[in-house]
């Protein structure tokens, strides 16, 4: 458990320390006032916008802001649907991979434009390089910038003092892209290149086995190793929380996460946006502290969950004991603890670790097969998507759910103390919670729901493959990945078939728009509003009282939702002492 | 003591509970319970038990029937429990406006053609009376409407409004014009234009208030009320979803036991919505205004109360809320040479003829410092009464001879002056300095030569301090509005310890102080009477018009205080914060409670499909059918004993947000967590025994 300790410090220490400063400059290329980047890249933000003919004084109302995003984000869908069902008559396609079925397609670009990145595909077998870089890797960024644009036009929302706007969307995503995405993924796809991953236009290459073995009738002696333009693709990946693997193996690959450092690395990058928006938004409304509020709350549930994670599966598997199998901490044995469809380079410790931050972020990466954990590590990672991704959260859409959360725990506490509710100095009325009850209200639906819908229907159970509690816990696994838009999977679940494909397309779209469209018309609302000056009577909203009443209402309005539901799956897999744990494939 | 009071204690508890048991029977119908979403899903629910309870008897299921039966009992005794709470505060405002009914006779008025005493006038009945006639009331009669005086002088009795006993005058002219109908003219006549229509009386709208007829919900109410919503649908799903994934685990995980019962689910339905508060929140809003009543301040809204919590400013009048009404002689400054003995015999026998409150404050401080001196008036003496345009008062002894006077410096240095005699430099500097302090000084002499001067002060009203600390400690500002110059305002100011004060206010002041304070995002209170008030009242969020204001000034407010008194506005705020405080709290409380629920309902609704479920029976109860009944039982008996404090408000006190928030998240959020699974295992143990 010490090593896991360590780690998780190393871990968050890197990304507050990396965070703190990305925050501040994020604050200054949000900002209005001169800011030495915008100064420096002017001449090329000012062509931008001639080329695009976009009005950058223009103030967008809410409603604008909304309508912008919408059709941005669909003329993308729509882009990447085409260019996936068309790559076969299209270049870079060495591999000579024809179109991607119709269903697929809509699911894939579903996902990827909402920033989920389910995958129920395998990226070396279905995408070319071109759908790969100019499809998947540009929305990679887009979906990211997005996410980030609806947490700008909040806390503007926020922090603007009776102001008809939300700033204008066409200049945050191009300042989100310009000034943070590219620069930070160009570093990090460098520094993944000298780790060893490859980064090429070749085709696949053959090598020839050592030990050749036999398949059925077949002696093999060949394998066709997978490449392609990757480090370029891992870097966005991890940094705009994408979590699509350019490989199916995703991050527990070697060609996509080669060794312990960038495993690391790979977990610094998810966090560390994340991290920055929190500190952006205490520089935003002018007060540091409140930043540092909402990240108590999030490592308030990230230190505990990815401690109990690692415990869980450290601790091993109890029918392999029973047999006598040693499952020890020793160096030789990867760490110890339950191996099963871990990578034994980077043992237990650090692929639970990874999956807590993959589904706290809402990344959905993996390095290892999240099926095989056991069942209260995978509980972890379940619990953290449906905590609504507030733990630190998709790039944006984390914090922005989180200040929703932040609305009702200040309602709760405004009356509590006999005042009507304020934020910041924004009254909090009915409209505010109205709001703010929409976006959060959705998702649980969506979860519970689709996975009732799935468990009743032959088509739903057709995808299962594991009998008992677990095949329950993977189908509401699905679901919950695709409506908190993470991406996560946790396998055992056959989900490119039809059923699957719509069904989680739809939870992905509904989850992204139905929960952030809210939140811009309160962001809207809340920016017209007159600030209220605070006294002794406000409720202060960065004391230790008011990061413990905000992690309550999380748990109590969000995450007991869901008690019933994994009593039935991962919670009863663990009590029952069954290991119902698959065969890895 | 007031009318209010001595309603409040014809409300026999026994009788009003009788009563609000009846009601909250007839209150079964879904046409009420719809009215209320939260309770309408346990509405819908107890219909739905009492089915499935017959088809159990039909079928012959006893054991099974017992369980839905007995079920089906505590969710219609949740519902009940909640009417219950509802009716009974209902019934405290109903017996009210009874008693405030009786002052609403019909009368006979008489309307004058025009607006002269002697005019030609037609008798008809006061629900003829459109605004804008003129009447005629005499001694004797009922006001027959609400109305200015435009004409005449007259006593009135208002009790019937104002639980006052002592008369009021009411006048053609001034701030004291406003007549309310139903109040009774004790002397003299007054000719009034009346300005309500018929049914819409000052009268009425106060019956109306108490009687929730036309009682709005207030904006927090309305935010909180979609809050209840959004978790009830929540929780709706979260129950309905249960049943496929209890017929998942039974048909295809493991192929054991049996899927969930609907009797179960409902069960944990009801249990996991937020009933607590829903059924309370009628009640403590009723409970708000009763509140406010009691204290005898009737609100014309429900948003004012509320508007009141959240008062960050208060503008209070220096004169009557801050300080007794008048400046009072509060020290003898004698000249050099004169005894202080002397000068206060002296004031006093100047001030024997001044009949104002401040001569009559100066014959007392001196009576009392110098019990000796008192002496009585010779025959000779002749009395020169105080008027505004000598500015001074005084008597003349020994037929003549020693006149002695008493008056404003300048009008005393005028007075000396003419008689010869000399202003002494000392004299001067002692003016100087009562002045600088904020008092008012007065000069006295005897002859020609001046004695000394007379402090008069104001007297700040005792605890008044400590008060404005409380408020501060609540984050409230307090500003003094005052006519007086800027120098005393700010003495007076720092010895009330108010926190800001306007000197040399007037009306137009006030008005651009509030939209100053508006500007800057704050909130004001401000009480006014007369009718150049009306527009600073209009323009704050909470206006408090004394009852003895002009009609403009309590059209201008939202808030009517019948004991006419000023510092009411302190318990106005305070009663605001209670309300939304209660809300909180019960809020608070009622969603806490679902953790124990869960760990009643989930192990006992699951354990026969999967027996390592009953781990999370961490209560330890006895069976499955008894940890259901037993959340159930609870969620129901919590509510009424949660009614008395719905009803009387959870404890208010003056406390930084800071403190008031940690006390209650402890009461109510950690309280609420742990308090079922006390009382959840405490029925079960109950059941058992039985």
């Amino acid at each position: 458990m010490m090593p896991v300790m360590e780690l998780d410090t190393a871990l968050l220490v890197a990304a507050i320390a990396l965070g703190w400063p990305l925050g501040r400059y994020m604050a200054g290329v949000y900002g209005t006032e001169p800011f030495w980047a915008r100064r420096a890249a002017a001449p090329l933000e000012r062509a931008i916008y001639r080329l695009c003919g976009i009005c950058a004084q223009e103030e967008m109302d809410w409603k604008r802001y909304a309508v912008a995003l919408l059709l941005f984000n669909l003329a993308g869908a729509v882009f990447l649907y085409a260019l996936m069902l068309a790559q076969g008559h299209l270049p870079l396609d060495p591999e000579g991979l024809r179109g991607v079925g119709a269903g697929l397609a809509f699911n894939t670009a579903a996902s990827f434009v909402t920033n989920t990145n389910w995958q129920a595909y395998a990226g070396e077998t279905t995408m070319s390089y071109l759908t790969q870089m100019l499809g998947l890797g540009v929305q990679n960024f887009l979906s990211a910038a997005t996410g980030i644009v609806i947490a700008v036009a909040m806390i503007r929302g926020i922090a603007r003092n009776k102001a008809p706007g939300l700033g204008n969307f066409w200049v945050d995503m191009t300042r989100t892209v310009l000034y943070v995405l590219v620069p930070l993924a160009l570093v990090f796809a460098v520094i993944l290149m000298a780790q060893g991953v490859p980064d090429t236009l070749g085709s696949y290459v053959q090598a020839h086995l050592i030990a050749p073995f036999t398949s059925g009738k077949a002696v093999v002696t060949h394998q066709v190793i997978a490449l392609g333009p990757v480090a370029s693709q891992e870097a966005i990946k991890e940094l705009g929380n994408n979590g699509g693997g350019f490989f199916n193996a995703n991050s527990a690959h070697p060609f996509e996460n080669p060794t312990a450092l960038t495993n690391f690395l790979e977990m610094v990058a998810m966090l560390v946006i994340p991290t920055a928006l929190v500190f952006m938004f205490g520089r935003m409304v002018r007060d540091d502290r409140q930043g540092w509020a909402l990240l108590a709350v999030m490592l308030l549930f990230f230190i505990p969950l990815s401690l109990a994670s690692a415990h869980f599966d450290l601790a091993g598997n109890p029918a392999l004991r029973a047999l006598g199998v040693t499952q020890a901490h020793a160096p030789a044995l990867a760490g110890g603890g339950n191996m099963v469809g871990v990578e034994d380079r980077f043992g237990v410790g650090a692929s639970t670790l990874f999956g807590t931050v993959a589904t706290a972020t809402s990344t959905g990466a993996a390095n290892c097969a999240y099926d095989s954990f056991m069942p209260l590590s995978g509980l972890v990672n379940l619990f953290d998507m449906q905590l609504g991704e507030i733990i630190f959260g998709g790039v944006g859409s984390g914090l922005a759910t989180m200040l929703a959360f932040v609305i009702f725990a200040v309602f709760v506490g405004g009356l509590m103390i006999g005042r009507t509710p304020e934020y910041l100095g924004k009254k909090i009325e009915s409209f505010e919670i109205k709001m703010a009850s929409l976006s959060i209200l959705i998702m649980p639906l969506l979860v519970l729901i689709g996975t009732a819908i799935a468990v009743v229907t032959a088509a739903g159970r057709a995808g299962v493959f594991n009998p008992g509690p677990h095949g329950f816990s993977e189908i509401l696994y699905a679901f919950t990945s695709a409506a908190n838009n993470n991406g996560s999977a946790f396998g055992g679940l056959a989900a490119d078939s039809h059923f699957y494909n719509v069904a989680l397309a739809l939870c992905v779209l509904i989850g992204r728009y139905w929960t952030y469209l809210p939140l811009l018309a309160l962001a809207g609302s809340l920016a017209q509003k007159a600030r209220i000056p605070a006294s002794s009577g406000t409720l202060a909203t960065h004391t230790p009282l008011f990061i413990g009443l905000i992690a309550g209402v999380v748990l109590l309005v969000g995450a007991l939702n869901f008690f019933p539901a994994l009593s039935l799956g991962p919670i009863v897999e663990h009590m029952m002492r069954l290991p119902s744990h698959p065969v890895v494939r | 003591m007031s009318v209010m009071k001595t309603h409040a204690a014809h409300l026999e508890w026994g009788q009003l509970a009788q009563d609000a048991v009846v009601g909250s029977l007839k209150k079964l119908v879904p046409q009420h319970q719809i009215r209320n979403p939260v309770m309408f899903v346990v509405y819908a629910g107890a219909w739905l038990v009492l089915a499935l309870w017959i088809r159990d008897l039909v079928d012959r299921r006893d054991a099974l029937a017992a369980f839905t039966g007995t079920l089906d009992v505590w969710l219609w005794l949740t519902l009940l429990f909640a009417n219950f709470s509802e009716s009974l505060a209902e019934g405290q405002g109903k017996a009210q406006a009874a008693s405030l009914r009786q002052a609403r006779q019909d009368v006979q008025a008489r309307r004058l053609s025009e607006a002269r005493h002697d005019a030609s006038s037609e008798r008809v009945p006061g629900t003829a009376l459109r605004p804008g006639d003129f009447v005629l009331v005499e001694a004797g009669d009922v006001m027959p409407a609400d109305g200015e005086a435009v004409l005449g002088v007259a006593s009135v009795d208002e009790s019937a409004i104002t639980g006052e006993s002592a008369p009021v005058i009411r006048e053609g002219s001034g701030d004291r014009t406003a007549v309310t109908g139903g109040t009774k003219v004790l002397s003299d006549w007054l000719v009034v234009r009346v300005t309500s229509a018929p049914g819409d009386t000052f009268l009425d709208r106060m019956i109306r208030m108490v009687e929730g007829a036309s009682r709005r919900k207030t904006p927090n109410e309305i935010a909180l009320g979609i809050l209840l919503v959004v978790l009830t649908l929540v929780f709706l799903v979260v129950t309905m979803t249960l049943y496929p994934y209890s017929w998942y685990a039974v048909h295809y995980a493991v192929h054991r036991g049996h899927v969930v019962g609907i009797t179960v689910l409902v069960a944990l339905l009801v249990c996991l919505i937020p009933t607590t508060i829903g059924a309370l929140l009628p009640a403590i809003g009723i409970a708000g205004i009763m509140r406010l009543m009691r204290a005898n301040v009737v609100a014309t809204s429900g948003r004012a109360i509320e508007a009141a919590g959240d008062v960050d400013v208060l503008l209070l009048d220096k004169t009557g809320t801050i300080t007794y009404g008048n400046r009072q002689a509060a020290g003898f400054h004698p000249a050099p040479g004169i005894a202080k003995e002397e000068l206060a015999a002296m004031a006093r026998l100047a001030s024997l003829a001044d009949d104002t409150p401040e001569g009559r404050s100066i014959v007392t401080l001196a009576q009392q410092l110098f019990p000796r001196e008192a002496q009585p008036l010779g025959a000779d003496a002749v009395l020169i009464a105080f008027t505004a345009e000598t500015r001074m008062s005084g008597v003349d002894l020994d037929g003549g001879r020693l006149p002695i006077r008493k008056g404003a410096p300048d009008a005393m240095r005028a007075w000396i002056g003419q008689h010869g005699g000399a202003w002494a430099q000392e004299l001067e500097m002692t003016i100087q300095l009562v002045a600088s302090r904020g008092a008012t000084p007065l000069v006295v002499c005897a002859d020609t030569r001046a004695l000394g001067v007379v402090e008069l002060k104001d007297i700040v009203k005792k605890n008044i301090r400590e008060r404005f600390a409380d408020l501060r400690r609540m984050g409230i500002r307090t500003v003094m509005v005052t006519g007086d110059n800027p120098l005393t305002a700010q003495a007076i100011a720092a010895e009330a310890g108010v926190d800001d004060f306007i000197a040399e206010a007037k009306p137009e002041a006030k008005l651009a102080r509030i939209r100053a304070f508006h500007a800057e995002g704050h909130m004001v209170a401000m009480t006014g009477d007369g009718t150049n008030d009306a527009p600073a009242l209009a323009q704050a969020d909470v206006a408090l018009c004394m009852a003895s204001g002009t009609q403009a000034a309590r059209e201008a407010a939202n808030m009517v205080d019948l004991d006419s008194n000023p510092t009411k506005l302190l318990e106005i705020v305070h009663i605001g914060k209670q309300l939304l405080m209660t809300r909180g709290a019960l809020t608070t409380f009622s969603v806490a409670n679902d953790v124990a629920k869960y760990f009643a309902i989930i192990p006992a609704a699951f354990v026969g499909t999967y027996p390592a479920l009953s781990a999370l029976n961490v209560m330890d109860l006895s069976s499955p059918r008894h940890a259901i009944l037993a959340a159930v039982i609870f969620n129901a008996v919590v509510i009424p004993f949660l009614i008395p404090l719905a009803l009387k408000g959870v404890r208010s006190r003056a406390a930084s947000a800071k403190s008031l928030l940690r006390r209650n998240i402890w009461i109510y959020g950690v309280g609420g967590l742990v308090t079922p699974f006390i009382g959840i295992k405490l029925i079960d143990v109950l059941l058992t025994w039985m």
